[in-house]
């Protein structure tokens, strides 16, 4: 069992958890992600490793509630615990002195960016942050980048908070200027985003670095579950990534693939809210039986 | 008064009492019943207790067959089952997937003239009986305050962790899943090994003291050497797998409905996708599925689909049905549960809808040209001979690759060019005190072999614990 020691809200959906998990933490290196089940019975997915601290023993994990398995993870509390976590899996971010690098982390992908942030910054990169999300509220992390990056950007769909509109609005504005060229641009986030991020920066030869997020089940190579196509070769994202060179990434193939099981995700959905359905009746029902 | 040799040649193979096909093709339960003591008797009786039982020499872990068949016929199940333990930790897994026909039951020498003495059934009836009747114990060597390591928890490692134990070593298994038991709970289906079986064989394992701890990855989590050097074991085995899948790289192979048979498996069996709506891990069904490949991942897979209401579930093989790698049974069970079997047919490209799901698959027949190197007959395409099955999902079973998580953390391993661990005839690897065993070593094989595998490292690794070299 891997015990929760902190569970908070980031935004609306999103939520934090910092999970003991010692073996994970003092391995964990930027880009690392971990396999994770929140209850016995429940799917394994991917999560990204936002923090570690390897005297404490912990690891941090951001979760968007966007499914059956993840709106059951954000339910979780300080003093709860995840019975499987393993990692840490994947390829490390590959941290050079590239010069200048722009991080752009679009809503839970902040939580990504994060970790390699420090990385950069320790390696001696200026290191510049853009942070998306639909409205203020849902830009995230943004003290705790400020803390490390030279510049932090965070922008809004609605023009809520900061930059009014993309990240690409953003980063194209800081390719642009001529005084501080970007060398390098990493990012994480929702696929069209990436997809949008790779079209920048692809005629201006800027390397990209993407962190995708395929349908994984053991995280191992095992399944193959996860292949995606780089460069027109079919790879493996647990073990020959996650992280790519954006502007060899089919994403057609990627958002298409992400699709793959919507249906089940809407018919397990629809099952845990008449369960919960189902709860309340019978506790209102049980209410009434004990007024009379 | 015992019978006469001539007396036990005239008594017929006894049948294994089997599901009917038409009522498992819709479950998961166990296809083969188990004999019913009268049975087993009888078959017993057929053995002759020859004087070369060369039975012994087609095993690979050595079970001295006669002596567990004549306790059988004798009616002594205790000695039955304790001379099963001597030689094979995993009887009632290997009774059940065993391929008996191409081993022990192969050299039988009952088998010269009429159908070889049903071992396999036999063992799986001891195993079953003792499960059920007999309060394990396992003699257990006094502690030699050795710690070993044992890296995947599938039946290479756990073979080699209860040898260890017996004798008398403090073993740690490693297991990157959430569950112990390796293939034998993400790979072979509940139809032909229910898993309780696997869970009892893991907690007998830790009765006998052996720890297994879940969800860590070893060239991942830890090292190899993390676990000599910080972890304090004196000897590691590593029995990892042969993980990664093999694609055949045909075009479609990232539409929706495309999966290897590892996925599909892992999906059904381990995350229980067979439940439907009741699980949360997810499994494409379709009407039509096409399942390439011709060994036992080949037919554990088709025959799942067929359980998932698959029809037709239709497997394709570029070759004969004489050259699958698969055991005769799974065949036959296969064809009785309404399989379509495309032989000397090779798919050449996975064709899609216009929303990325798979609609078709387009085969190519194929003819028998001159042997190869595995001595078989060389695949040859038939020109202009293409044509389309029509599915929703298709499988592909066409092998694995070693998984380098572990071997690229550890560089000092020697590897071949396909990446698997080479080790000596002690099963040790070019580290010191690295033992490896099973599809690591060997790429596909099978259950028993990687078990035999686990037991002759066991005895490498006590040699090599006790004198500071792996003698046999």
């Amino acid at each position: 069992m891997f015990p929760i020691l902190k569970s908070q809200w980031l935004a609306p959906k999103v939520r934090q958890l910092v999970v003991e998990a010692p073996r994970v933490a003092t391995r964990h290196r930027p880009g690392h992600f971990v396999i994770v089940r929140a209850y016995s019975g429940g799917e394994r997915i991917p999560l990204t490793i936002a923090d570690s601290d390897s005297k404490l023993g912990t690891i941090t994990l951001v979760i968007q509630a966007i499914g059956a398995t993840t709106e059951r993870m954000c339910l979780l509390k300080q003093g709860d615990s995840l019975p499987d976590v393993v990692g840490p899996l994947g390829k490390a971010t590959e941290i050079e002195n590239f010069g200048h690098v722009v991080l752009v982390g679009g809503g839970v992908g902040t939580a990504v960016i994060y970790p390699q942030a420090s990385a950069l910054k320790a390696k001696g990169n200026r290191v510049t942050a853009v942070m998306g999300g639909r409205s203020k509220e849902f830009v995230i992390l943004e003290k705790e980048l400020a803390a490390i990056c030279d510049a932090v950007y965070p922008c809004t769909d609605d023009g809520s908070y900061g930059y009014n509109g993309f990240v690409t609005g953003k980063l194209g504005e800081l390719i642009a200027d001529a005084a501080l060229p970007v060398n390098a641009v990493i990012t994480a986030g929702p696929v069209p985003m990436m997809k949008a991020v790779a079209n920048v920066t692809r005629d201006k030869g800027i390397l990209t670095i993407a962190s995708l997020n395929p349908i994984m089940v053991d995280g191992t190579g095992m399944c193959g579950g996860c292949r995606v196509t780089v460069g027109g070769k079919n790879l493996f994202a647990c073990v020959d990534g996650p992280e790519f060179n954006a502007h060899d990434v089919d994403f057609a193939s990627l958002t298409d693939r992400l699709t793959a099981y919507r249906d089940h995700e809407r018919s397990i959905w629809a099952r845990l809210q008449s369960d919960e359905a189902h709860k309340c009746k019978l506790q209102e029902a049980m209410a009434e039986a004990q007024a009379k | 008064m015992p019978l006469k040799a001539s007396e036990r040649m005239k008594i017929q193979r006894q049948a294994m009492p089997e599901s009917p096909p038409d009522e498992r093709n819709k479950h998961f339960r166990e296809v083969n019943l188990g004999l019913p003591p009268e049975i087993a008797s009888m078959e017993a009786k057929r053995c002759l207790a020859c004087k070369n039982h060369e039975c012994v020499a087609g095993c690979p872990v050595g079970i001295d067959i006669p002596g567990f068949i004549g306790a059988v016929e004798q009616g002594d199940l205790e000695r039955a089952a304790n001379i099963l333990y001597a030689a094979n930790v995993l009887p009632g897994i290997t009774g059940r997937v065993c391929p008996q026909e191409t081993q022990c039951e192969e050299l039988c020498l009952v088998g010269k003239k009429g159908k070889p003495v049903a071992i396999g059934y036999l063992e799986r009836y001891v195993a079953d009986w003792a499960r059920a009747n007999l309060k394990r114990t396992i003699e257990i060597a006094p502690s030699t305050g050795k710690k070993v390591a044992v890296v995947g928890s599938g039946p290479a490692g756990l073979t080699c962790a209860g040898e260890l134990a017996k004798m008398g070593h403090d073993v740690t298994v490693f297991e990157a899943l959430h569950r112990p038991g390796g293939v034998l709970v993400y790979g072979i289906p509940e139809f032909r090994l229910p898993k309780v079986i696997v869970d009892q064989e893991v907690k007998t394992l830790q009765d006998m003291g052996v720890k297994i701890e879940c969800n860590v990855v070893i060239g991942a989590t830890m090292t190899v050497s993390d676990l000599m050097q910080q972890e304090g074991f004196h000897a590691v085995f590593v029995g990892n797998g042969a993980g990664l899948p093999v694609f055949q790289n045909i075009p479609g192979e990232n539409l929706k409905g495309v999966y290897s048979a590892n996925e599909y498996l892992t999906r059904v069996n381990l995350m229980s996708a067979y439940m439907g709506l009741q699980a949360d891990t997810p499994v494409l069904r379709g009407q039509g599925v096409v399942v390439v490949g011709g060994g036992n991942t080949a037919m554990d897979a088709v025959r799942t689909a067929r359980r998932l209401g698959a029809d037709p579930a239709c497997l394709v093989y570029r070759r004969s049905e004489k050259e699958m790698p698969a055991r005769v049974e799974e065949v036959h069970h296969a064809k009785e549960e309404g399989v379509r079997f495309e032989m000397l047919t090779n798919p050449v490209a996975v064709l899609g809808d216009e929303a990325g799901w798979v609609r078709a698959v387009r085969c190519q027949r194929m003819g028998l040209g001159e042997p190869d190197a595995s001595g078989r007959r060389r695949p040859v395409p038939i020109e202009g001979s293409e044509f389309e099955v029509e599915c929703q999902v298709f499988i592909e079973a066409v092998g694995t690759k070693s998984n380098p998580l572990l071997t690229q953390a550890t560089p000092d391993l020697k590897l071949n060019k396909w990446g698997n661990i080479i080790i000596d005839d002690k099963g040790m690897t070019s580290i010191p005190g690295v033992f490896a065993g099973g599809d690591i070593v060997r790429g596909g094989a099978t259950v028993i072999l990687a078990m035999g595998d686990g037991k002759k490292a066991a005895v490498g690794i006590h040699n090599y614990l006790s004198t500071g070299v792996p003698t046999a």
